[in-house]
């Protein structure tokens, strides 16, 4: 079967976002940028699958700038067989996200569509989920397990309560949790042959999806400081504070 | 403005979590709820008591059951038909539904919400909290998930609602539940707690973990959090995760042993009210934000501080 991931490049993981002076947003300028963790863990997904032989062909798709060519190269490098840019100098939100990929399904015609549960940056958790619905597919979120068999696809979730087992028939889409997979580091080999695979790009208006925002970010803010409290020596000043604070008697 | 909450609930009960959705959509106008799932009669005569909750429309039947998202959703949309806004908890169950309602409507969906600054302008956190977003949605309909912590619950009691049975829909088909690896405890619910012990890769094991960690929470009546860490070392169940990417927590205390204080970790804790850290690294950034520090080996405070608790 066909299987289509979903990557988006944002902040890396490990830089402390800055809140730009101005309010407009989050300073992103000479900022590490890394494919979303959570695409990764869908990428790597996708190539155990091929090497199980359950899936025949990966295709990586994009929605962002010409440096999106980038994240796109590591999920080759990866183990992903071609991609596919659609390239936008604009912040494209969740709903756009899901159409433009619901629009490359449609051309591609995969069984399985696996997505990071969230990115990282506006941490909306939501294109996954608007994508099963806009295809009418089944969806099964925050993935920790995946086990596709006989046209169906059996998914463990982690949900608040515990872990969660469902059945949904293919075809269906993934959104991966971070105890799906441990991502592969590209080989140097690998990341050289990533640079003659194919990799197209469109535009959102060729694919024909609006991707006019619906959400005006009005001003960004830096949360309120929590300061540094006291250092106790002992175990004894400890208990001290607790029974100040009122936690034991 | 006319908004539709949607009732998490378990076992005939009503999630803490919806208590804080009813307060968010208070602050937008008339309060209606959702209950759907299979027998749910006591769950939605519960959630005509919740204060401040008018008309409770019901969808009750099998297809409908464990709440999935491919059957549930549908019924949400066609309600929404007659409502101006979804408003569902931020938790495992409300992101699964919400973002599906949203994209059958064609609304862009405001995940999280801190606050409501007016009918269509809310706040929301963005990169792990460590900066917070004002939006302004220029869709007609509105569709939110509202973080649990940063709204009062609403008084179980109270209410005088009023039961409406809803077209139930049909079954997808897509879909099937199979079954619920519940993680048992007799310790109150994370999201909910007063008091939370919360324990690192540090521990070295899960026996340690377990056997440090366990009897601190039993003698302050805490429920026991971790960090991602721990949880993908296997030193405790995913359930346990407070994070960006895990449960938001808030409670009176959190009391953090051998956590570094990675910002996604404090993503998830950072707005508790107190915050004791113990770890044998100085500096560790998880003290820049802790109101009370200790500096040392866990292995000797951890039994020393239950002992004299």
């Amino acid at each position: 079967m066909k299987v289509l991931v979903a990557v988006k490049r944002v902040i890396d993981y490990n830089v402390k976002p800055r809140v730009k002076m101005d309010g407009t947003g989050v300073d992103l300028t000479n900022v590490k940028m890394s494919m979303n963790p959570f695409d990764e863990i869908a990428v790597e997904e996708a190539i155990r699958l091929k090497e199980k032989g359950i899936a025949t062909e990966i295709v990586a798709v994009s929605i962002g700038p010409a440096k999106a060519q980038e994240t796109l190269r590591t999920a080759l490098a990866m183990g992903a067989d071609r991609a596919i840019l659609v390239q936008t100098d604009e912040e494209v939100e969740p709903l756009a996200v899901a159409k433009i990929v619901a629009k490359v399904a449609d051309e591609e015609q995969p069984q399985l569509i696996i997505l990071g549960k969230q990115a990282i940056d506006d941490d909306n958790n939501a294109t996954g989920q608007m994508l099963a619905a806009l295809l009418g597919w089944p969806q099964g979120t925050f993935t920790s397990k995946l086990d596709p068999s006989g046209g169906e696809v059996s998914v463990t979730r982690e949900v608040d309560g515990g872990l969660e087992t469902d059945r949904l028939k293919l075809p269906a889409v993934i959104t991966t949790d971070l105890r799906l997979n441990e991502p592969r580091y590209a080989s140097l080999p690998n990341i050289m042959k990533a640079k003659s695979k194919p990799l197209a790009t469109k535009t959102p208006e060729e694919i024909g999806v609006d991707i006019k925002r619906r959400l005006e970010t009005l001003k960004v803010t830096e949360p309120a400081k929590r300061q540094a409290g006291d250092k106790v020596g002992s175990v004894d000043e400890l208990v001290g504070k607790l029974k100040a604070l009122g936690v034991v008697a | 403005m006319k908004t539709l909450v949607y009732v998490e609930h378990e076992g005939g009960q009503i999630k803490d979590a919806t208590l804080a959705a009813v307060t968010a959509a208070a602050k937008l106008g008339e309060v209606h709820a959702l209950v759907a799932g299979s027998n749910v009669g006591a769950v939605a005569d519960a959630a005509t008591k919740i204060a401040g909750v008018g008309k409770v429309h019901v969808a009750d039947g099998a297809h409908l059951d464990h709440g999935l998202a491919e059957n549930v959703a549908p019924v949400a949309a066609k309600l929404m038909e007659t409502h101006d806004a979804f408003v569902a908890p931020a938790t495992t169950t409300g992101k699964n539904i919400a973002p599906r309602v949203a994209a059958l409507l064609d609304v862009m969906q405001i995940s999280e919400i801190l606050s409501v600054e007016d009918e269509n302008t809310f706040t929301r956190p963005i990169y792990a909290g460590n900066a917070i977003a004002t939006v302004r949605s220029s869709d007609a309909k509105k569709v939110l998930t509202v973080r649990g912590t940063a709204f009062e619950k609403a008084a179980r009691e109270g209410g005088s609602g009023s039961v409406e049975n809803v077209d139930v829909g049909s079954d997808a088909g897509s879909s099937s539940f199979v079954n619920l690896e519940e993680s048992k405890s007799d310790r109150p619910e994370l999201t909910s707690a007063k008091v939370i012990v919360s324990g690192g890769r540090a521990f070295g094991s899960s026996e340690q973990f377990h056997a440090l960690l366990d009897p601190l929470a039993d003698k302050l009546g805490a429920a026991v959090g971790a960090s991602r860490a721990a949880v993908d070392a296997g030193y405790a169940p995913n359930d346990y995760q407070v994070g960006q990417t895990g449960k938001i927590v808030a409670p009176e205390v959190y009391i953090a042993i051998g956590i570094s204080g990675a910002i996604q970790h404090l993503a998830g804790m950072k707005d508790s009210k107190v915050i004791v850290a113990i770890n044998k690294d100085e500096e560790a950034p998880i003290f820049q934000v802790a109101d009370v520090g200790l500096v040392g080996d866990l292995f000797k405070i951890v039994p020393e501080l239950t002992g004299k608790l």
